[in-house]
Order: structure tokens, then sequence, then C-alpha cells
């Protein structure tokens, strides 16, 4: 199986960008889910987003791609200010990973990736099949590309989703525990493209369980608790030398 | 008194059923299938549109939609034909003449509406929030979102309820008798009884329910494999080449 990163010259000409968030706040009523979030991912980075159920991790995911609008803060890609634009525009340029994949399970395989390629890119038939066909390859499932996704493995089901995703030639990737929802021997496979796509140069935001993911594959690993990043560093400081008691408590559970 | 004779003289009379039996074909089933299958078609545009509405994140075409649907299910189906196909046969005569079908259908369509309304709307409904989101996350705009990826998901899944309204409206749409048909524009119940009563026996009514049952019967089983498919999953190639291959190892 060919990997990301063999073909990223010829296939997937990332035109990666930086992210920079700050400031970010977001509540759902009166229940203040972010309370001013800073996180800045330099063009080709990673950044793990690690952190207790409830912290806020998928939230701030949300507020990235503006699923969920921010109350108060400034998104910024390419370092070009992204609050005003039409959302829609941004999700175009942002790819989104799910928990539970969110395949389209009335569409097949192919059709999963082609169907946005040509309603969004305006892409031809063929254009958008041969598109899809070169995601296919590249995550190992180009002999799926007929089947529903109700017939494939949750891994199988996940790397079609990466994909989707990446053949709308994001500008930046969002995981959102991606591998939360897999049976155990499916994790390595999906996260192991993951490590590939980061290698490659794609800037990633992962909202993630796996501390062995984040201790080698991120640049950056960021704790968030109670809406707020409590502390952010490199994975090597963050995860044997942790400041916060926050931070050393929560690493003392999961580790 | 042999009470089979009785039974056989009012429902098995042969030669009163032969001799409507043309009639009931080319007058009394033609009318039916027109009756139903336009009803079918205007009602399902029509409840479709009702459950769009009706899930409208606008509270001023969710409101129309909920007193729409009240008022359309609450009432007796016959009192809605008769207020809609005489109520408003003075205005559209000058447009059609006296004709009752168009106003038939209308009243029978805007009944099925609010039933077909509220089955699409509980099928869209029971699509998972994370399918919209998907779509929205690629790029989709809230409405092509909906329109490609929730709405056909949630018409997939209330199929057999759909079918299930489809065979209400084939046998309601004998109502319109009650607005008063032509010789020509009978359908099956009202040639049925028509017959029946110059005869003085009901086979000519149980040869209608039989066209009935050969137009309803089908659909029933139409039901049934929808349902099978909903609860087991379609059959696909790929799961039967998969089949074929386990076979093989065995």
């Amino acid at each position: 199986m060919p990997t990301i990163a063999d073909t990223a010259p010829a296939d997937t000409t990332f035109r990666a960008a930086s992210l920079e968030l700050s400031g970010i706040e977001l509540a759902f009523g009166t229940n203040k889910v972010l309370r001013g979030v800073d996180l800045v991912v330099p063009a080709g980075r990673t950044a793990c987003v690690i952190g207790p159920s409830g912290s806020g991790k998928s939230t701030l995911l949300r507020a990235t791609n503006r699923l969920l609008e921010p109350d108060a803060g400034d998104i910024r890609l390419g370092g070009e200010s992204v609050l005003r634009s039409n959302p829609d525009e941004l999700r175009r340029r942002i790819g989104m990973v799910f928990q539970h994949f969110n395949l389209f399970p009335h569409k097949t395989v192919l059709e999963n990736i082609t169907l946005p390629l040509r309603k969004i890119k305006k892409l031809t038939p063929e254009g958008a099949v041969a598109a899809a066909r070169i995601q296919l390859e590249l995550v190992g499932l180009r002999e799926k590309e007929s089947a529903r996704p109700g017939n494939l493995s949750g891994g199988q089901q996940q790397r079609v989703a990466i994909a989707r995703a990446l053949a709308m030639k994001p500008e930046v990737m969002l995981f959102d525990e991606a591998t939360s929802a897999l049976d155990p021997e499916l994790v390595k496979g999906v996260l192991s493209l993951m490590a590939d796509l980061a290698s490659a140069g794609m800037t990633m935001i992962v909202v993630t369980h796996e501390m062995g993911f984040a201790r080698q594959v991120a640049d950056q690993v960021a704790f968030m608790d109670r809406g707020v990043v409590v502390e952010a560093g490199a994975p090597d400081k963050l995860f044997t030398a942790a400041e916060s008691p926050r931070l050393q408590q929560f690493l003392s559970q999961v580790l | 008194m042999d009470i089979w004779s009785t039974l056989s003289d009012t429902f098995l009379d042969w030669e009163s059923m032969k001799a409507v039996l043309p009639e009931m074909l080319k007058v009394g089933l033609v009318n039916t299938l027109i009756l139903a299958a336009a009803s079918v078609v205007l009602g399902t545009v029509l409840g479709m549109v009702v459950a769009v509405m009706g899930l409208s994140r606008r509270r001023w075409l969710r409101w129309p939609a909920k007193i729409y649907t009240d008022i359309f299910r609450g009432l007796p189906a016959i009192l809605t034909i008769l207020l809609i196909g005489q109520g408003l046969s003075p205005i559209t005569r000058h447009w059609w003449g006296p004709n009752p079908y168009p106003l038939g259908i209308l009243a029978l369509s805007l009944i099925a509406a609010a039933y077909i309304g509220e089955i699409f709307r509980s099928g869209i409904q029971s699509v998972e929030k994370g399918q919209l989101e998907a779509a929205r996350a690629l790029g989709f705009t809230y409405t092509s979102g909906m329109w490609l990826i929730v709405i056909p998901q949630g018409v997939r899944r209330v199929l057999p309820a759909l079918v299930n309204q489809f065979i209400a409206l084939v046998k309601e749409s004998s109502l319109v008798y009650f607005l008063g048909l032509l010789a020509s524009q009978r359908e099956l119940f009202r040639i049925g009884q028509d017959a029946a009563a110059t005869n003085g026996n009901l086979s000519p009514l149980l040869l209608a329910g039989i066209f009935y049952l050969i137009i309803t019967v089908p659909l029933t089983h139409l039901v049934n494999y929808f349902d099978k498919r909903l609860r087991e999953g379609r059959p696909t190639a790929e799961l039967e080449v998969e089949e074929l291959v386990h076979a093989d190892h065995r």
C-alpha cells in the first residue's frame, strides 16, 4: 500500500495553511463551553488536543470550522481572519473527520467522495471519479469503491472518511476522536494513516485520547480543561514535565 | 331456508358479475387508478412541502405546516371531500365545467398531504445529526445538505409507511362518489353499487372489492419487501462476492 508520504509530490500537493485561534469563546445558553481558547498551529504542523471529557475539545474543533459559531475571538487561516467570510466557503478549506465516521450510508464508497467533488467543487463526473480513486488508493481501499459503508469495518469507514475529506484539497484537517469508536485492532491502521498525513505536511488539529499518538506525531500538545487551554507545548516536555496540577492529575489517570 | 343458497344468491351471482365486468374494467378500474395515482403524486409533493416547512428553523414556516396538519388530519375525509368538492365547484366550474374529478383529487391530496407530511417529517428527523454535520463540514450549504444527504435517507426509512398511505388513498378514492359522478366518471365502488342496486344483490360490489384487492394486496407486499430490506440491509454485489469467497474457503 503506498503511503501518503510516498506519493505526496504527485497526487496530494497540499496547500497546507497556518491556523490561529485566539480568545475563542462559545456558550450553549448559559453554559460557557469555551472560555477564551488560544491555539496556534503553523502550516504543516500537527497539534494534538487532549483533556478530560466535557473539557470543550470537540466544541473547539466545531468552532474552528464554524459548525458552531464562536461568540468571541478570532480565527485566522493562512494569516487571514475568516470569521466574517462565508462559513460554507471556510469549511471547503478545512477537512473534518468525525468519531462516528458519518459516511453517507445510502451512497457507495466512491459516491461518498465524488458527491461533494461534483456538487461543491463542480468537477465533471469523470474528473470526480478520477480524483476520488486517487484518494481511495492512498488509503488502501481502492478495491472497496462499490461497497456501501455499512459493509465496511469501522477502520475502513474511517479511512474512507479521511479520503473524502482529503479529496476536497483542504488546507487544514481536523480530527475529532477519529479512533474512539473503533475496535482496538482497527485503531492502528487509522492512526498510521494520520501519522503519514502529518509527515506529508498537512496542518492538523487532532483531538485524541491516544497519548502514544500525541507523543510521537504531534509537534505540540495542548491540554484543555473546562473550556481553556491549561498548558501547551512540545509533547516531550508536556508528558514528562507537566507544570499544572490539573495536567499532572489527568496524565496520572490516562498513562 | 338454506343459508348457503341465500348467501350465494346475495354474493356469488355470476351472471350479474359477468354483466358488470366489462364496465368495471374499462371505466371503474381506470377511474380508480386515475384518482389514486393523481392523489398519490400530488399528495406526496404537498406532503414533502409540509414536512420541510414543519422542520424549518423559521417559525413562520413551521406554524402554518402544524396548523395545516392538525386540520386535515383531524377532519373526517368525507367532510373534507364534500366541503372542497361541492364548496369550490361554483368557482372552478368556469374552468373545467362540473367535472368533480379535479376537486376530488385536490381534496384527497390535501388529506393525504397531512399524513404524508408527518411520515416524511418523522423519517427526516430520524436521520442522525452527524449526517448533516458531515455534509456541512464538507462545505454543503444547509439546504443542499438537507436535500442531497438527509432527506433521501429519511425518505428511505419511511417507505413502508408511505406505501401504507398510498393503500389508504386507493380505498379513500371511492369517497368521491359523494360528489356526483357522470356514468363515464364512475369508479369501482360506484359501478359496483349501481349494479348491486339494479340487480338486487351484492355480487357486483363483491367484484368491486376483488378489484380493490388486486390493487392493494401487491402494495402491501411491497410494504413488506421495503420493511424487510430496511431491517436486513440491502443485498449488494459486494456481499454476494464475499459470500462466494467464504463459500470457497469452507
